[in-house]
Parts: structure tokens; C-alpha cells; sequence
């Protein structure tokens, strides 16, 4: 479906949340309506003439207390660990200044460049400071199931990253006046070379245009590492973007000069293939300093080692 | 029980006293007439917010979108929403039926303070009557939506002052009910009536009255400030002068999130009422029933900042109220639970009143999950504010409310006029009402996750289609009302004589005559078992 289409990190963060509820829901619904109408079949007078009087059951009633509470509660976390995913900007992401006055939006980019509509760099996180000249607005894009509220007195920020080639509409979502519904705009994601060429093309570079998104893979196609790590638990705690987790990123770590502690010693290493194998096969030899010593061993057949070695040397 | 065919005292539809007519019922301290009155006023507004409504969804076919301007359209849903909430929905069942049955339940002849019960009504038309003159008036009427979010309904020239007013009158009437009700139960149940043998709908009333007082004072409060901020530029609010909008945020929703409880907990008793008397069983899990109704009121007024997740609020506060909104998810999902174990090898006798109450509780159903989904936080964020939650809060207040009211209409309709509606003709309008409704509001709830913001008049190309369907969901919806209406307006002046005891219940109310005399019992009953005490021997 095409208005489904993903086209930023959040938002996968976002759907992954809505299927897990929707299923749970449907499941839910289906199963109240199914159970209303048997009984109401199956108990009818015809069939059933002389009720039986049942005051009630505890079992049952702590029962269906405590199985909902806890699915609530998975929804709760699951819904806030993603949220905050959604919220907490990388250290490196470019920052965009957004005003909001009624009925337009404008844009402000870190060297002064401003615009009408707003031009992202695919897969660059981009923090976005909303501002409001007059009364409150939305800052809506559905397509990175992205919104924040543009508050007099107040500088909301969120971010994204783009993944996707394209157009996509901006909305306002509160109502502001007469021409609310006029309040729109585009977000255009553009190759980080066209967004550059713009952005350090003085005033008078031509506006990047908006390249349609390749038809077909939409789904980034993941490198098979990437999909072993996945497996393997290794990006629970070690991102391949650079983003801060529990332990170190994986992004530009070969060859970087590392500090750590080696049986409790200040040591300085230099991460090379030798280094990146034993770190994995014996996580608790050396520990790179301000991170915990957590990290199990896991077990990996050799040529599994070789490709996750293989692959983060590649991570520039 | 034993059923009093004749009474010695007339039915309270006949004037005895020394006023006739008209006068005899605008001045009638009776609980009944006033039910009867809130009723009557009740019905009108709701035909004028669904016209409004109707006009809205035409103008969404793009065809016919120079129909109207925009400021026009901004007009429409702002009184759609006013009236719908103010005048029909919040005062809804607890005035109409509240007023009605409560005593009645209860075995007493009237409310504890009968011309307050009068003066709520005068408050509450008083209010209506200034919502009304505040749209011809000033500025033309209001363009903010229901919610009157500051600093735009500072800035903007329309009447807000006055239709702000207007909301802080019908206020007093709902808080003055509150009382009243609070009152009634505590001081005037029958002897031997303990609080476990009330019917479950005066629990849910209860705990309604409970909000009604607490939480009003604080909308009160609130749109004074905005009418003083608006007059005197005071400065709470406006953040030119220092004000803070958020604090409107949060003032607004401390009051109107607990008022959606106020809408939805007597519609849930009504539920609770009817399901027992037709599955012919006593009720599943009295007491769970009970307190769910208690926990949904307490807890209810703990959630109110998940209207502002996208606010700017911190990411405790937010982590906070998600949590709380998904904790007041369980009390109803306790409810859904025993009603459905209610039928459980009941003797089920399926008439209009049950299948109203079943599709109350699939709607119901999806209002409530769709509210669990805007709970959580990473889908929030994508939903809020879109017609997602015009859809969620539709099946809630109207799928559920709505649905409850007629429900609770056909339930008790031929006890309040004595007479009996054709059977048929309310299962003919069910068909048009459940497909409309799905057809309008589950459009409305995958438009918003496409991203259709609401209060939009014009929209994205992309939303064509989704309009198309909601509209003539709306058609089909508004045939099926005109025909339910109909249906009962018809009974009123053609229908059969109704029986004392039609659907064989076993609450007090069908002890006494349809219509109850003035004075309800002949006798004071004495009450020495549960509500729903269904003696074996009657059935088979």
C-alpha cells in the first residue's frame, strides 16, 4: 500500500508498535464478538429454556485483571522504548530551524539558508527546533509518522532520518484559523550530494529537485552481517549507524585508537582484525573504557566471525 | 416480586395539581417529567449536531466543496463538538434516564432535593439558549473546534466569550445533578436496600456524580479565565503577556478527559441493566461490575495529559500518563468480560433492547482499543490529532454512548410512556445505523493513519476516496436515525398499550405501572434480596 510507505527510521519504529497492537486488537475483538454471538445462539430460550444462575467466579475475574493488565503493559513499553527512540536526536544531526506563523511554514538551516519547503539528505538525522510566531500549530509528516506541536513560549524539537527517496507532505494538525487546512508543505529527500551542492551552493543554487523513490526494494536490503548481528544479538547493544547504545558503536570503529582496561589496567589499543576477534570470542579480556563489562560471549562458528569481522571493517 | 396491576394514584403524566399543560411540566419538581423534559431537549440538539455533522461530510465530497467557505466550515465543528459534548452527550444518560430511573431503582419517590433537580434543567437550557444566541452574535460563531485551545481563541474575532459562557453555565446544571444524585443515593434507598443490592446503573451514576462535582469546577474555572483573559487581557494564558498555553492544555483535559468517563460510565450501567433481563440470569461479577465503575472514575482522572504527548511535555510526564492510560483500559476490559459471561448459560429472550446493547459492546470495543493504540507512545505520535481520533472518539461516544442511549431508550421506553413501539420497524432501522456507522467512523480511523489531519475543509487528493465512503457512510447512518426515531415518535401517539413488565425484568422498576404513578410506589418496597434475583419457579 502505498500510503503506508515508510520512509524514515522512526517511522518502522512507529508501525512496528501499531501492528503489534492492531494484531493484539483484532484478536481482541474477534474473539468477544464470536463468544457474544455463540452464547447468544447457543443460550437462547428455544434451546436453553431455564438459565442458571451464576453470581460469579474469581478465578475467572483475576483472570482476565491480570492478563490484560500485563498485555497493556507490554504495550505501554513497547510503545515507550520506541517513543524515545523517536526522540532523542544522534549528536551529529544536522539542525533545522522550524517556524510556523498562520498559514505557512518556513525553514532555517545551520549556515543561514532558508526555505519553503523543507530538503533532507537521505539517511542524515536531521533535528528539527519548532518554533510559532503567532498560535499553536502541528508539524505533521505522515510519511515519518512524525509529529510535534509548535508552541508559543515553548522550542519543541524531534528529528528524523530519511530513507527514502521522495516528496511527502507536511500537514498542520492544529486547527489555527480560517486557512488551516491550507498550512501544508513538503518535506524532499534528496541524495546527500544534491543536498550539499544546495547547501554550500550560495544563494543562488538551483533548489534540489525531488527524485521519485526507486520503484521497487523499498525495504533497504540488508547486508547479511546485518542480519546475523541481528540474530545474534550483537545490535542490541552496538549500533552500525553511530548511534550511542550500551556499548560502543560499531560505525568507523576499525582502526580506531581505543582506550581500555585490560584486567584492570589503563591500556591504549589500536582495533584491528586480531583485536575485533578476540573482543568478540573473549568480550571480557580487554573493555573499552566507560562502558560496562557486560558483553557475553556468544558463540559463533568461524566463518560466521570472518563475515561480522569482515563486515565492521567496512563500517566507515 | 409481585407485579401492582392497578394503583390508586394517577400515572405521572397526568396533570393533577393546579397548574395545567405546558406550565405543569416547566414547573414540575417531578423527577420524571424532568427526565422527560432533559429527554425532549436532549433529542433536539442532538438532530441539530447531526445536521451539522451531515452538512460537514457533504462539503468532504470534493464536488461539493464550494458549498461553503472555510470559516464556515470551521464553525460547523467547533458547534458540532460543542453541542454534541455539552448538550447531548455529557448530559446524556445520568439527566434523562438518571433523573428518570435513579429514585425509582432505588425505591424512592423522588431525588433528594427535587427543585434543585428543576433548577439543573433551567441551568442547563439557560446554557444552551447562550451557546445558541453566542452563534448569530459578535464576531459569528466560534471557529476553534470544542477544545478553545489558547492563544488562538484569544485571537480570534469570532464569539468565543460568549459560547465560552454558555459551557460554564451548563457546568452548574451538570454539577448541581452530581449533588443531587450523590445525595439521592446515599440518604434514600429503599429499607434493606444495602449498596451490593443497588442495581449496577445507580453505581455507575454514583461514580459519574463523583466526576460530575470534582472535575467541573476545574473547566469552570478554566473558561473564566479565557472569557477575563479575552475581556481584560489578564495573562494567565496568552503568552504575549507571560501565559503559558500549555497550562490551558492541561487545565482543558483535567476536566474534559474525566468528562468522557462522565459520558461513557452511565451508558455502561444502562448496559449492565439490560443484559440481566434478557439473558433471564443474574448478573456476572456484581461486585467487580461495581468497582470497575469506581476505578474508572478514579483512575479516569489521572490520564488526562495523553491529549498532549505531542505538546512538549517531558519525557517523564509522558511516560507517565501512558502508563496510567493503559492501566484505565483494564477496568473496562473487565466489564466487556462479565457482560459477555453474563449470557453464559442464560435463557436468552433476544429483543431490540439486548441487540442494541450487544453492538454497544463491539463498538464499544473498538473505541476502546483504538484508545489503546493512541496510548501508545510511538503510535501516538503519528495519530494524534488526525482523523484517527475522530474515529476512536466516535465509536466511544457514539458507537458507545449513542448506542447506550438507544439502548437504554428501548429498554425503558414503555415503562416511561406506557406504550409499546413496533419491534420490527427497530430492528429494520438497526441495519442502516450499523452499517452507516461502520462505513463512516472506521473510514475516519483508517484515513488518519493515512494522515488526514482533522478539522481539515480542504483535503489531500490522496483522501478522496476515504471521504467518498465516510460520506455515504453518513447517509446511511442518518436514513437509520430518522427511521429509529421515527419508529418511537410513531409509538408515542400510535403504539399498544405497554405491559408493567414487557421484557419480565426484576429491578424495581418493574414492580410499578407503565408510567409510573406520581409518587412511583404505592409502598415503599423492602428489599431482601440482590437486584437481579431472577426466582427459579417463573421461568420455563
Amino acid at each position: 500500500m502505498d500510503w503506508m510507505k515508510q520512509a524514515s527510521i522512526s517511522a518502522q519504529k512507529s508501525d512496528a508498535v501499531f501492528f503489534y497492537v492492531f494484531g493484539l486488537s483484532v484478536a481482541f475483538l474477534l474473539f468477544i464478538t464470536v463468544l457474544m454471538i455463540y452464547f447468544v445462539i447457543r443460550y437462547s430460550r428455544k434451546r436453553h429454556p431455564k438459565a442458571e444462575q451464576i453470581e460469579g467466579h474469581m478465578g475467572l475475574e483475576v483472570l482476565w485483571t491480570v492478563i490484560p493488565l500485563l498485555l497493556f503493559l507490554s504495550i505501554f513499553y513497547y510503545g515507550w522504548t520506541n517513543y524515545e527512540y523517536m526522540r532523542q536526536a544522534p549528536r551529529d544531526a544536522m539542525e533545522v530551524k522550524v517556524t510556523a506563523r498562520q498559514w505557512a511554514w518556513s525553514f532555517q538551516y545551520p549556515n543561514g539558508k532558508q526555505s519553503k519547503v523543507l530538503y533532507a539528505p537521505l539517511n542524515k538525522p536531521m533535528k528539527l527546533e519548532v518554533r510559532t510566531l503567532d498560535v499553536i500549530h502541528g508539524f505533521f509528516v505522515p510519511a515519518f509518522r512524525l509529529k510535534i506541536d509548535a508552541v508559543p513560549t515553548h522550542a519543541n524539537t524531534t528529528w528524523f532520518q530519511a530513507t527514502r527517496l521522495g516528496s511527502y507532505d507536511i500537514e498542520c494538525t492544529v486547527i489555527c484559523g480560517v486557512d488551516h487546512s491550507l498550512m501544508l508543505s513538503k518535506v524532499i529527500v534528496v541524495p546527500e550530494a544534491a543536498f550539499k551542492a544546495w547547501y554550500f551552493g550560495g544563494e543562488d543554487a538551483p533548489a534540489p529537485q525531488p527524485v521519485a523513490a526507486p520503484p521497487q526494494p523499498v525495504a533497504p536490503a540488508l547486508h547479511p552481517a546485518v542480519a546475523l548481528m541481528t540474530a545474534k544479538g550483537c545490535l542490541a547493544c552496538h549500533s552500525v549507524d553511530g548511534k550511542p547504545m550500551v556499548g560502543p558503536t560499531f560505525k568507523g570503529l576499525f582502526g580506531k585508537r581505543e582506550a581500555v582496561l585490560v584486567a584492570g589496567a589503563a591500556r591504549t589499543v589500536t582495533v584491528d582484525d586480531a583485536y575485533l576477534r578476540q573482543a568478540i570470542q573473549a568480550p571480557m579480556k580487554s573493555v573499552v573504557r566507560g562502558y560496562p563489562p557486560s558483553m557475553p560471549v556468544t558463540p559463533l562458528a568461524a566463518k560466521e566471525l570472518d563475515e561480522i569481522v569482515g563486515y565492521l571493517k567496512t563500517l566507515k | 416480586m409481585s407485579t401492582h396491576a392497578t394503583t390508586g394514584q394517577p400515572s405521572y403524566l397526568v396533570d393533577t395539581g393546579a397548574r395545567k399543560g405546558l406550565v405543569a411540566w416547566l414547573l414540575s419538581t417531578d423527577h420524571k417529567r424532568i427526565g422527560l423534559l432533559y429527554l425532549g431537549s436532549m433529542v433536539f440538539f442532538f438532530f441539530v449536531a447531526v445536521a451539522l455533522g451531515f452538512v460537514m461530510r457533504l462539503v468532504q465530497l470534493t464536488s461539493f466543496e464550494h458549498l461553503i467557505t472555510a470559516q464556515t466550515y470551521n464553525a460547523l465543528f467547533t458547534l458540532h463538538g460543542v453541542i454534541m459534548v455539552f448538550l447531548f452527550v455529557v448530559p446524556g444518560l445520568p439527566a434523562v434516564f438518571g433523573n428518570f430511573f435513579l429514585p425509582i431503582l432505588i425505591g424512592a419517590k423522588d431525588v433528594a432535593f427535587p427543585r434543585l433537580n428543576l433548577a439543573s434543567w433551567y441551568f442547563y437550557m439557560a446554557g444552551a439558549a447562550i451557546v445558541v444566541i453566542a452563534l448569530f452574535t459578535g464576531g459569528g460563531a466560534p471557529d476553534t473546534g470544542w477544545t478553545f485551545y489558547v492563544p488562538f481563541s484569544l485571537r480570534t474575532g469570532t464569539n468565543v466569550g460568549l459560547a465560552v459562557f454558555g459551557a460554564f453555565i451548563l457546568g452548574f446544571s451538570s454539577m448541581l445533578t452530581g449533588i443531587n444524585f450523590i445525595t439521592t443515593i446515599h440518604r434514600m434507598r429503599a429499607p434493606g436496600m444495602g449498596w451490593f443490592r443497588m442495581p449496577l446503573f445507580c453505581w455507575a451514576v454514583y461514580s459519574t456524580a463523583w466526576i460530575q462535582i470534582l472535575a467541573t469546577p476545574i473547566l469552570a474555572i478554566t473558561l473564566v479565565l479565557v472569557i477575563l483573559e479575552r475581556a481584560f487581557g489578564i495573562g494567565i494564558f496568552d503568552p504575549a503577556k507571560g501565559g503559558d498555553p500549555l497550562l490551558y492544555e492541561h487545565l482543558f483535559w483535567i476536566y474534559s478527559h474525566p468528562a468522557v468517563y462522565i459520558m461513557i460510565l452511565p451508558a455502561m450501567g444502562a448496559i449492565t441493566e439490560i443484559i440481566p433481563t434478557f439473558a433471564k440470569r443474574t448478573i456476572f461479577g456484581y461486585k467487580a461490575i461495581a468497582f470497575s465503575s469506581v476505578a474508572i472514575a478514579g483512575v479516569g482522572s489521572l490520564v488526562w495529559a495523553h491529549h498532549m504527548f505531542t505538546s512538549g511535555l517531558s519525557q517523564f510526564a509522558v511516560m507517565t500518563f501512558s502508563l496510567l492510560t493503559m492501566i484505565v483500559a483494564v477496568p473496562s476490559a473487565i466489564k466487556v468480560f462479565n457482560w459477555v459471561s453474563t449470557l453464559y448459560k442464560g435463557s436468552i429472550d433476544f429483543q431490540p433492547p439486548l441487540l442494541f446493547a450487544l453492538t454497544f459492546i463491539f463498538l464499544f470495543c473498538i473505541g476502546g482499543l483504538t484508545g489503546v493504540m493512541l496510548g501508545a507512545l510511538a503510535v501516538n505520535v503519528h495519530v494524534h490529532d488526525t482523523y484517527f481520533v475522530v474515529g476512536h472518539f466516535h465509536y466511544v461516544m457514539f458507537g458507545g454512548t449513542g448506542f447506550a442511549f438507544f439502548a437504554a431508550l428501548l429498554y425503558w421506553f414503555p415503562k416511561m410512556f406506557g406504550k409499546m413501539y413496533s419491534k420490527k420497524a427497530i430492528y429494520a432501522s438497526w441495519f442502516p445505523l450499523f452499517i452507516g456507522f461502520n462505513m463512516l467512523y472506521f473510514t475516519m480511523l483508517v484515513l488518519g493513519v493515512m494522515g488526514m489531519p482533522r478539522r481539515y475543509f480542504h483535503h489531500l487528493p490522496q483522501f478522496n476516496t476515504g471521504h467518498e465512503i465516510a460520506t455515504v457512510g453518513s447517509w446511511f447512518l442518518v436514513l437509520g436515525l430518522l427511521m429509529f426515531f421515527g419508529t418511537l415518535v410513531h409509538a408515542l401517539f400510535k403504539g399498544e398499550k405497554a405491559e408493567d413488565n414487557p421484557w419480565g425484568g426484576v429491578t424495581l422498576e418493574w414492580t410499578i405501572p407503565s408510567p409510573p404513578p406520581q409518587e412511583n410506589f404505592e409502598e415503599i418496597p423492602t428489599i431482601t434480596t440482590g437486584p437481579y434475583h431472577f426466582p427459579q419457579e417463573s421461568q420455563g
